[in-house]
């Protein structure tokens, strides 16, 4: 049927094949609404909308609130660093003042795990998990597979690597689930120590060697290393992440076939990707960041419309 | 009351033959015109159109739209069940033509006022004209009437209107029947 099996987009593990395709193809519709002149339509202008982030970002930020503009939401913007969270308030009363503003959605991104499920247990509002701690970032993992969709036609089948810091990554966790749903295969990438124990248990292949992994994929997807995630060192340098894990242009052409190299933003250049490959013709990471647009008014507009509110 | 035909595939062919002479008589050779058929179920019609306006006219080349108005619609959020969205296939700006919007039944009206806004992102067009296969008169909940209408019907709200055609349905035709009927 044509809506969400969900109130909340909290993660993607909670999602049906069917929710993804829904999403998939109303986006597809956003995406010529975005390719025209006039790029706004109505549909939510009787919804407000909060952007809580307790947490930096800059292009889930704006594409959130770009993806809100376009659909004529009304929109108020949060961050943590200036607000009553400084002072000590909890999170649910904090979410609960602004809600007594009339507010209807939330999109939160919050540095804990499990936030965003957390919240909508206690709050009465659509919850929008726009990444949650080293858990999971759904909307991330819905435009990669999007993207993945547009390059390749199709998702199923295809092989799909993700490299880089996995244990401290909620883009790969997003990404392990949308592929899998999607029928694609994954296989993870990186040092030992940014690899957590047991992640073949999610039914993903596991691989320390990068040449060996390129070799095998259609698609890269290469992860940021999050310095700012990490307490202990988990590796000697970044110079010997760079030799040992970074993607470069002869890596590349030693292979025998051209694969699309992703990448989810922001590029440490010359540490896990080099420029000459981020600005090069296989990379789609610039086409990400656009679809991401259309994948968040899909799932505001799906998420808004299931059933009369008003 | 049984279901009750309203127009046959006869009835329905020489429906078509008709309205197309008339668009020809306000529209010429359709060299500033547009047709715009309104998604979901307006487009057969609009194609049906489409088809018959370039044999009728020559060598015609006539610019025909899809228009999904999912996004403008005043009901979101106010029904039982999400408004799902249609293809939108508008390749052309409308600015300064005339547009004929198509579809099958006339209602309300609502579905209409939709069209006409997502209409005026596409541009300023000089003209709009309403054509639609059936008018449900009498039942309309804003100012909107058609210029050009195959079949007037009155019918009160329990009764439905079913328009069924070649491509979908297997056949050319008009239907109404009570609402908790099935057909």
């Amino acid at each position: 049927m044509s809506q969400l099996s969900v109130e909340h987009l909290l993660g993607i593990k909670y999602l049906t094949v069917e929710d993804i395709n829904l999403i998939f193809d109303t986006a597809d519709n956003f995406k010529k609404i975005l390719a025209r002149p006039i790029k706004r339509v109505p549909s939510l202008r009787d919804v407000t909308i909060a952007n809580l982030f307790f947490e930096d970002s800059t292009r889930t930020r704006i594409s959130f609130e770009l993806a809100e503009k376009r659909l004529s939401a009304d929109v108020v913007n949060f961050s943590a660093s200036s607000s009553s969270v400084a002072k000590g308030e909890t999170l649910i009363d904090t979410v609960n003042n602004i809600l007594a503003m009339k507010v209807d959605m939330i999109v939160m991104r919050h540095p804990s795990p499990g936030a965003a499920l957390f919240l909508s247990k206690h709050v009465n509002a659509n919850i929008i998990n726009g990444g949650d701690g080293t858990h999971e970032h759904p909307t991330q993992g819905l435009l990669d597979a999007y993207s993945i969709r547009e390059e390749l036609k199709k998702v199923e089948g295809k092989k799909v690597i993700i490299v880089g810091d996995i244990m401290h990554s909620r883009v790969a966790l997003s990404n392990i689930f949308c592929l899998q749903k999607l029928g694609a295969e994954v296989m993870l990438c990186g040092p030992p120590t940014l690899m957590p124990k047991y992640i073949e248990t999610l039914g993903v292949k596991v691989e320390f060697n990068l040449k060996k992994a390129l070799a095998w994929c259609d698609v890269a997807n290469i992860l940021r290393i999050q310095l700012e995630r990490q307490e202990t060192k988990f590796f000697p340098s970044v110079r010997e992440y760079m030799l040992f894990y970074g993607v470069n242009k002869p890596l590349l052409d030693s292979l025998d076939k051209k694969i699309t190299i992703m990448h989810p933003g922001p590029i440490n250049r010359g540490i896990e990707i080099t420029s000459e490959v981020a600005d090069s013709d296989q990379s789609i990471i610039l086409r990400q960041v656009e679809n991401g647009v259309a994948i968040r008014m899909a799932v505001l507009y799906l998420l808004a419309g299931k059933k009369g509110k008003v | 009351m049984p279901p009750r035909i309203i127009l046959d595939s006869t009835q329905f062919a020489l429906t078509i033959d008709r309205l197309c002479h008339q668009l020809i008589e306000n529209h010429d050779d359709f060299s500033n015109s547009a047709l715009i058929g309104i998604q979901p179920r307006g487009i057969y019609l609009s194609e049906r159109l489409h088809s018959r306006l370039k044999t009728i006219i020559k060598g015609a080349s006539i610019l025909h739209g899809k228009l999904d108005v999912a996004f403008y619609r005043d009901d979101f959020r106010r029904g039982e069940k999400p408004i799902s969205a249609n293809v939108m296939d508008m390749d052309f700006l409308v600015e300064g033509k005339k547009i004929v919007l198509i579809d099958d039944v006339l209602y309300t009206g609502r579905t209409v006022r939709a069209a006409l806004d997502a209409l005026l992102d596409f541009g300023r067009p000089k003209k709009v004209e309403l054509l639609v296969l059936i008018d449900r008169r009498f039942s309309r909940q804003l100012p909107i009437q058609p210029e050009y209408v195959g079949k007037t019907v009155d019918s009160v709200k329990s009764e439905r209107v079913s328009v069924g055609w070649m491509e979908e349905e297997g056949e050319d035709k008009v239907v109404l029947f009570n609402a908790k009927q099935n057909v």
